[in-house]
């Protein structure tokens, strides 16, 4: 809708621009940003106008808004991860998925927060402070909670936004920007996708290129797009996928950006449920809608039957494995000589390394490096590392059996309740966290496949709950078509906003009703 | 079972972080009691699976330098250079032992 009022000039990209920033600044609460690219968002924008003046608009994105998450290179702007190793770290370099974007005319806000290197599902864990979720300040949530005292309520209540990409799911959820790139390893777009009500996709491991994205986990990562309608998600997505050489990752089939249809015959549908997603600490009331999202699809016509992914409690486990290895491995490359924070310590490498290290990472990435380290050694590698990767074939396998038997699109829950009230979320440790939150999202990158959560419905709390939607390799199109069909039935209610509505009513309600598709 | 002291200074050597304090020893028993859940699966002729991606032959370019002269770019982003050069301390002189180094081990 944007995108169509850029073009006929009811507002102008700069303009557009311009309130995003001041939203930005009257959000700062939230801390979803960490650096805002003030100067050059306004000269692409300027860019952007000029363009479209002269009716020569490069596509869909030129002119929109968007934000990256802070573990993207991006060219002459500080890339943190959210972590004092790489504070002041320049990128000399844009990633590939954001030189895709801004050659499209998109304009970069900002990069924004996360927990540090990803390595979350709370994005509590950064070195710039917690994220919070706009919905935390939305109507829906205050009417529901219980009032201490006005004052202390705000500050006490707020709940967080899930992670590690949380800083891009509360920039697109509380309209500060109309799409944002996340990152997915283990859940870390979907799960604050669940948390904010904004779509999160995950795309096939192999669609889109990791250049430039600071890896976790290279056999896993996947960069996100975070949006607020399935067709925005879908734009976004043909702007990115494809082959890049800087990657080898990425394959070479030649890929079709795609419009999505306007389903309405789901009777050749096949979904599955598989009953393992039925996972111990699933809120009743997430249980309750992913049944009803089930009779929806059923009653429709649709086939709808339970499937069994027998491995699946074992995903988080083998993840934990892989994940730590991986991250010993990637984490390796941050010793303070050629890039971010450098220890004083001079004495020799070794203890300039290891000074260097003990310094710029939290205890969350030096406790993985660590396990990752212990896994590895020779005594345990056969026994943890390669066992993983065998139970990782296992799951893997199951999926491909499903798909097999005929089914086109699992449904299952994102998260296992609605976000939690930060001083909840606190009391365990970080590992606890993940260990429970990336249950039901995990599996999907064990196999690599496509996935994205869809916001369904507000918790009796009044914040958001979404389902998830995994779908075959590469098949994009299937999946986000049931998103999209999905999407319409649920009706997802949008977010009440009323600290913004105060200062700046005129953004609001311009931003309110838009996606750009 | 504990992880023994010989174990955990050497991944911290291997490593090159600490563990800080006991917590940090904590979350590794942990995380190993966790990993060993691992074992309940039966593995009995499975191959391991390093990539999603095996099935398909990926792309390798031309050995051609296609980019390159961008020094003073890389070199912008380190504290210590001189010249074309990144400095470090002087090399080959191993990580003090263990009753030497400044960690939290030292006391067990």
């Amino acid at each position: 809708q944007v995108s169509a009022a850029l073009k006929e000039g009811r507002v102008t990209p700069t303009e557009l621009c311009q309130r995003c920033l001041s939203l930005i600044k009257s959000t700062k609460f939230l801390n979803a940003y960490i650096t805002i690219a003030e100067e050059t968002a306004l000269k692409q924008a300027e860019a952007s106008e000029e363009r479209y003046k002269r009716g020569q608009p490069l596509g869909v994105l030129d002119g929109i808004p968007i934000a990256v998450k802070d573990n993207f290179n991006t060219a002459g702007i500080e890339t943190t991860c959210a972590s004092n190793m790489l504070r002041g770290y320049i990128s000399p370099y844009n990633a590939t998925v954001v030189q895709k974007l801004l050659d499209q005319g998109a304009v970069l806000l900002g990069k924004t927060n996360l927990d540090e290197f990803a390595m979350g599902s709370g994005s509590t864990d950064g070195v710039f402070g917690p994220v919070r979720n706009p919905w935390s300040y939305s109507r829906q949530y205050k009417e529901k909670s219980v009032p201490k005292s006005h004052s202390e309520d705000e500050e006490c209540n707020w709940v967080i936004t899930g992670g590690s990409s949380g800083g891009s799911a509360a920039a697109v959820s509380s309209f500060t920007c109309f799409a944002a790139l996340g990152s997915d390893t283990g859940g870390s777009t979907r799960n604050p996708a669940a948390h904010c009500g904004v779509v999160g996709l995950k795309p096939t491991y192999g669609l889109i290129s990791r250049h430039g994205l600071i890896p976790l986990v290279n056999s896993m990562d996947v960069p996100g797009i975070l949006t607020r309608c399935v067709d925005d998600a879908a734009v976004v997505l043909g702007s990115l996928a494809g082959h890049d050489p800087k990657d080898s990752t990425t394959i070479q089939d030649n890929f079709k950006p795609f419009e999505l249809p306007n389903l309405t015959d789901v009777s050749k549908l096949s979904i599955g449920i598989p009953k393992e997603y039925h996972a111990p600490g699933l809120s009743s009331e997430i249980l309750a809608l992913w049944l009803k999202a089930a009779d929806l699809f059923q009653k429709a016509g649709a086939k709808v039957a339970e499937v069994s992914l027998p491995h699946s409690r074992y995903s988080i486990v083998c993840y934990h494995v892989l994940c730590t290895a991986e991250v010993a491995s990637n984490m390796a490359r941050f010793d303070g000589l050629e890039y971010g924070h450098r220890s004083d310590m001079n004495e020799s490498t070794e203890s300039m390394y290891a000074a260097t290290r003990r310094e710029g990472f939290n205890d969350v990435v030096r406790g993985r490096i660590l396990s990752g380290n212990y896994f590895l050694l020779k005594q345990n590698y056969e026994k943890y590392f390669i066992k993983a990767q065998k139970v990782r074939r296992l799951i893997a396998d199951d999926f491909m059996k499903v798909f097999r038997s005929g089914v086109d699109v699992l449904l299952t829950p994102t998260t296992l309740s609605d976000a939690a009230p930060y001083v909840e979320f606190i009391k365990e440790d970080n590992r606890t966290r993940s260990a429970q939150d990336d249950v039901l999202t995990q599996a999907a990158n064990m196999a690599g496949l496509p996935a994205i959560n869809v916001p369904a419905a507000l918790s009796e709390r009044g914040l958001p709950v979404g389902l998830q939607f995994i779908g075959r390799s590469f098949q994009e199109q299937q999946l986000l078509t049931v998103a999209k069909w999905f999407e319409k039935q649920v009706q997802f209610p949008m977010i009440q906003l009323e600290e913004v509505k105060r200062h700046d009513h005129g953004v609001f309600q311009d931003q309110k009703s838009t996606s750009f598709s | 079972q504990n992880v023994s002291v010989e174990v955990l200074d050497h991944l911290e050597q291997l490593a090159l972080v600490d563990f800080r304090d006991l917590e940090g020893v904590e979350r590794l028993q942990k995380a190993i009691q966790f990993a060993d859940q691992l074992h309940e699966v039966n593995t009995d002729g499975v191959e391991p699976m390093d990539s999603v991606l095996e099935d398909r032959s990926l792309y390798l370019r031309e050995d051609d330098v296609t980019e390159g002269n961008c020094t003073k770019e890389l070199l912008e982003n380190a504290r210590e250079k001189v010249e074309e050069y990144f400095v470090a301390p002087p090399g080959n002189i191993p990580l003090s032992k263990l009753e030497e180094r400044e960690t939290f081990l030292q006391g067990s």
